[in-house]
């Protein structure tokens, strides 16, 4: 879907072929089939059309899993955290949906997903389902396909769903808008550093987490991250971000962490902060989709018809300039399309 | 470019510490282009056939120089065909007889690759015998 995707004719085929094939895959994840779950976050991830008919069919099914999102700098231990809160939360009897995000090679379009590894010893437990996901170019932390594929996990019925985000720099942060509760994990020895991170990072925690408790330095990590968010302009309204101390390899601080995400989830509802939230992520994720919708229709039309190639061509010559030409596609899509 | 990608998963079962020819495989894989999930080493029979459904892979390698062979791979191939997830591809590699290679063919391995095969050949092995999904 969306920019990436650029289908040929023959290629269009070959997608309503498989839609009569697979329509069937929606009904049978609401049966609990794990199987069709898997194939559809892959039609998802590969951009096949068929599957957004299956998530057309998912979506009276969603909106019920608390979406928790894991940020944070690489080797912040964010994956053996998402094991951790994940057995913390299947003790508590709730099930856990995982969607971990590596980024793609821009050289060779492979990727190496290593997330699984902290997690693989929940890879059999039934309540348990995840899913490794490369950003295949895109930007903002998540894959193009994350937010559908968390659709997919929270319609299977999964009480929690946990997003791993690759590891941030400072602008990735597009889980702001997919999670309830942002989780940003930070890790001690930042030292000086931790002024030099972006006021963006402290701005999109709901929870902070200094991981690695066990390494020197980790109080002052601590006391340093809740000066900098006493600073927040924001402070004293609404909810207020806590940090809290982890070390996820010795399963340390993860009881009071995860009984953290449950007072905000909490503070969401009883304050009524939730509908605002789920009002900018409905509006958020509409967009999206009708960006992309509109983007691939004109994009393909005008690929199989050769205007793409002619405007290009032409901007060669200078003989036409891009603004022009897509006044002239839009005002003509605007009249012809439906 | 909506065409599928290749998603493969290299898997070490067993009490099995060898891990270098897995992670070069891995690397190995990435650079032609694949989606690789590497699972970590000590990893059970039902662990890596669930990991390789819920991941939708198209194929599965195994990686084994512990001697543990003859036992654990017939198993994981069993326990695709249990789940009916036979269509995954597995393949693997490692310290293996090549007495024991005709049995674990028999048991439902496509392809096994001893030491010093090249990354190249193991690439194009793949890329000739693993169709992506439909
Ligand atoms: C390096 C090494 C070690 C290192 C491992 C380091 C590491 N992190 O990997 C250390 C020193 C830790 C080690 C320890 C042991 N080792 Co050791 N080790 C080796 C050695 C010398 C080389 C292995 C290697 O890394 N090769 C380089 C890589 C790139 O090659 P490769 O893994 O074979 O992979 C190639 C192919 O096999 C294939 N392949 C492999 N996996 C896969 C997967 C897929 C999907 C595909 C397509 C292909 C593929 O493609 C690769 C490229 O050609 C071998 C001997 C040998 N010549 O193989 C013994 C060997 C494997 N070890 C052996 C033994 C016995 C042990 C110990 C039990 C020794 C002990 N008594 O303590 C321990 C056990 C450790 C454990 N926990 O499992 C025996 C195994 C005997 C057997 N199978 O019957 C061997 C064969 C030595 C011997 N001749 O006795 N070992
Ligand atoms: N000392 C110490 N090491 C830890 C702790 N938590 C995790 N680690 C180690 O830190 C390393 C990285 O952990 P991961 O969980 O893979 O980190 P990550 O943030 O998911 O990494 P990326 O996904 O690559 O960005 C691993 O070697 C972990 O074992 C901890 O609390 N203390
Ligand atoms: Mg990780």
């Amino acid at each position: 879907m969306g920019e990436g995707q650029r289908p040929s004719p023959g290629l269009r085929k070959q997608c309503c072929l498989r839609e009569r094939r697979t329509m069937a895959l929606a009904e049978k994840i609401l049966t609990g089939d794990i199987r069709s779950a898997a194939r559809l976050m892959r039609d998802i991830d590969d951009g096949f059309r068929s599957a957004v008919d299956e998530l057309k069919i998912l979506y009276p099914h969603t909106g019920k899993a608390f979406i928790i999102g894991i940020t944070g700098p690489p080797g912040a231990g964010k994956s053996t955290l998402v094991d951790q809160i994940t057995a913390a939360y299947r003790r508590r009897g709730k099930t856990v949906g995982i969607v971990a995000i590596d980024p793609t090679s821009p050289f060779t379009g492979g990727a190496i997903l290593g997330d699984r590894i902290r997690m693989n010893r929940h890879a059999d437990d039934p309540g348990v389902f995840i899913r490794s996901l490369a950003t295949r170019g895109h930007l903002g932390g998540l894959s193009r396909s994350t937010g559908d594929v968390v659709n997919v996990l929270d319609a299977m019925g999964m009480d929690v769903v946990i997003v791993e985000t690759v590891g941030v720099g400072q602008d990735e942060i597009d889980i702001v808008s997919m999670a309830h509760t942002t989780t940003v994990v930070m890790v001690p020895g930042l030292g000086d550093d931790i002024q030099a991170i972006k006021a963006g990072i402290l701005e999109i925690g709901d929870v902070f987490v200094v991981n690695k408790a066990d390494r020197a330095d980790a109080d002052r990590t601590v006391r340093e991250l809740a000066t900098m968010l006493e600073m927040n302009p924001d402070r004293g309204k609404g909810w207020q971000p806590k940090v809290l101390k982890t070390e996820a390899s010795r399963n340390r601080g993860i009881e009071e962490l995860v009984d953290e995400f449950e007072s905000h989830r909490v503070y969401l509802h009883d304050s009524g902060a939730i509908h605002h939230l789920l009002e900018e992520k409905n509006a958020k994720q509409f967009l999206e989709i009708l960006r992309e919708r509109l983007f691939s229709e004109v994009f393909s039309h005008i690929e199989v018809n050769g205007r793409f190639r002619e405007i290009v061509a032409g901007m060669m010559t200078r003989e036409k300039d891009p603004y022009s030409a897509v006044e002239e596609i839009v005002a003509e899509r605007l009249r012809t399309g439906s | 470019m909506a065409e599928r990608k290749l998603r493969v998963m290299v898997g070490k079962p067993g009490l099995d510490g060898h891990d270098r020819g897995a992670k070069i495989i891995a690397r190995a894989f990435r650079d032609a282009g694949f989606e690789v999930i590497y699972t970590g080493l000590h990893q059970t029979p039902e662990q890596i056939v669930a990991a390789a459904i819920q991941e939708d892979v198209d194929c599965v390698g195994l990686s084994i120089l512990s001697g543990a062979h003859n036992t654990l791979l017939p198993r994981i191939c069993e326990l695709f065909r249990e789940k009916q997830a036979d269509d995954i591809i597995i393949f693997g590699g490692g310290v293996i007889p090549d007495d024991d290679i005709p049995g674990l063919k028999a048991a439902g391995l496509k392809e096994v690759f001893t030491p010093g095969t090249s990354t190249e050949d193991i690439v194009k092995w793949v890329k000739d015998n693993v169709p992506p999904r439909a």
